[in-house]
């Protein structure tokens, strides 16, 4: 416990930066799903196509895609852009699908009813089909925060600063209380913007606690992966194959 | 005034929803469309506001062909009124039967304030204002949506099988109310329904349509009881069920209106003792509809030229 008060510093500057990373994917997913969402919905066999898709890219396991992103984009390894762009492909793998649904669970009578009253179509879209998307919409943002900001300490393996960094270094130096903290804090962050959005939504679709409910699309993640562990030995910034063999923790 | 002419509705696979459709409906008058699932009637409601384009032919309001007019502006412009689903789940009362005049740049206020008057038109709670839909029993959400039809003061209101959700209590208290509401305000109304009575009840001229908006008659509504055209219409009217053959029993010195299968359907009276039934004040004098069919028992409507009133009535 003495570590983690001589240490408030060091943990409050990896909580923002650790907040820095995550929310601009959780923004970035949700945005971009909507669009994308209302083309795959404009065609059966493209819903098909995209859903497959986005649960096939959830599978990649994170650590190669954030050793193998910089190849590809030509960042460092050590960028929070690098982790900042991977987490926001697991975000889009997650919010198409919830979004697709969400379009789906607007009914068909209440949008043709808009459109005889005289909403033009992109009017109807922000004023009515939007909104009413809403609950699943939040449903599907709510995973996806949650597991980005779990998934943001796998970055801690690289060197780049986040709460994962905690446990790397908690690891590597043997301090219990660093990985402690570390553990406590994601899940308490993750739960802190958890209720937020929870919040938001009410204050946001006051009418939805009335009606319809949302349909909560299961995660589809275990912990294996939001959790990474790595071994004792492991150099933080210096990925090697026994992270793949690394034993779990928690 | 709208007019369809020769119009045909042809679905992508071949599904011919309207074969070949004219008609002409005068301004002020309710017009009833009726007849079974497939026989185009919602359909051709839907042209006058463009939900749906014919294939070929040309519908015009006022002289104006629709397929020259923005839909937009148009739909602005035509009360529509369909099932209770209709209303937008996540909006007020007040703010549903405001939508048409906000969308039509209405300050938000001011569209409040004339919402309210129209809550009372309807005989809504003003308690209810600030309600949502979900809130609501089905006979106050048909209100609302009746309501909102009118917000925008349309010439002209499409009513889309309107009290078709609730049960036939309130349907009928909804249809009474309509017809009320329709004395004061004189809009063109098109009305689409399965059910006969009720477009008997409401309708000033009834259209019966055969599957693939094929005519089987258009007329009044004594008009047609008095006169089916073909089998399909008697059977459609009940004429051959007995339903609609009215006699007059003398009982305790009172004439009783009784149906070919011996139910009593109500009370004759003289014209002076009936004027008040809704029927007295209708268009033509000698109309005989407008009787307030049982739910149980929905014959009312006879060709004997007498006063029927609902038995149950005061």
């Amino acid at each position: 416990m003495s570590w983690v008060l001589e240490n408030l510093d060091v943990i409050a500057g990896y909580t923002g930066s650790h907040l820095l990373q995550a929310i601009p994917p959780i923004l970035v997913a949700f945005v971009l799903s909507l669009p994308l969402a209302k083309l795959a919905n404009s065609r059966g066999w493209l819903r098909t196509g995209v859903t497959t898709t986005a649960g096939l890219m959830y599978a990649i396991p994170s650590l190669p895609l954030f050793v193998l992103l910089p190849g590809l984009l030509g960042t460092g390894v050590r960028s929070p852009l690098n982790i900042s762009i991977a987490l926001s492909l697991y975000g889009l793998a997650l919010m198409v699908p919830a979004a697709s649904d969400a379009f789906r669970s607007v009914s068909r009578d209440v949008l043709g009813s808009a459109t005889a009253q005289g909403y033009a179509p992109s009017a109807r879209f922000l004023q009515v089909e939007l909104p009413l998307a809403g609950p699943v919409l939040l449903a599907g943002v709510r995973v996806v925060a949650v597991s980005t900001i779990s998934l943001v300490t796998v970055g801690g393996v690289l060197g780049v600063p986040s709460l994962g960094m905690l446990f790397v270094d908690g690891f590597r130096r043997g301090i219990l209380a660093e990985i402690g903290a570390g553990v406590v804090l994601t899940a308490v962050l993750a739960l802190l913007t958890d209720a937020l959005l929870v919040l938001l939504g009410r204050a946001l679709m006051p009418w939805s606690r009335t009606s319809t409910r949302p349909r909560t699309r299961a995660r589809p993640r275990t912990q294996a992966q939001t959790q990474p562990q790595t071994g004792p030995q492991t150099q933080a910034g210096s990925p090697s194959p026994a992270q793949s063999n690394a034993g779990r923790q928690s | 005034m709208i007019g369809f002419e020769n119009v045909r509705k042809e679905y992508p696979g071949g599904t011919l929803a309207v074969e070949d459709f004219s008609l002409e409906i005068a301004s002020h008058e309710a017009l009833v469309l009726v007849g079974t699932s497939g026989s185009g009637k919602t359909t051709l409601m839907r042209m006058i506001n463009r939900m749906v384009d014919p294939t070929s032919g040309r519908v015009h309001i006022d002289g104006d062909d629709v397929a020259s007019l923005d839909p937009v502006q148009l739909r602005r412009s035509v009360g529509y009124v369909m099932q209770a689903s209709g209303l937008l789940p996540h909006r007020t009362v007040l703010d549903n039967i405001a939508t048409v005049p906000v969308l039509r740049g209405t300050s938000k206020n001011e569209a409040r304030r004339r919402a309210h008057e129209l809550m009372e038109t309807v005989g809504l709670d003003a308690a209810l204002a600030r309600r949502y839909p979900g809130q609501l029993s089905g006979g106050q959400q048909q209100r609302v949506g009746v309501a909102r039809g009118l917000a925008a003061d349309p010439n002209i209101l499409l009513m889309d099988e309107p009290f078709g959700a609730v049960d036939p209590i309130v349907r009928r208290e909804l249809q009474q109310e309509l017809m009320h509401l329709q004395r004061d305000l004189k809009k063109t109304i098109v009305f689409v329904t399965h059910d006969i009575d009720e477009a008997f009840l409401v309708g000033d001229r009834v259209v019966l349509l055969k599957p693939g908006g094929v005519i089987a008659q258009i007329g009044t509504p004594q008009e047609i009881l008095s006169d089916p055209a073909d089998d399909f219409v008697a059977s459609f009217v009940g004429a051959d069920r007995g339903i609609r053959a009215l006699h007059v029993e003398r009982v305790d010195g009172r004439d009783v209106v009784v149906d070919a299968d011996g139910r009593a359907a109500g009370v004759l009276e003289s014209r002076a003792a009936a004027g008040r039934g809704p029927a007295g004040d209708g268009p033509t004098g000698e109309s005989t509809r407008g009787g307030q069919p049982i739910s149980d028992q929905p014959a009312s409507d006879t060709p004997t030229g007498g006063q029927p009133r609902g038995a149950t009535s005061p």
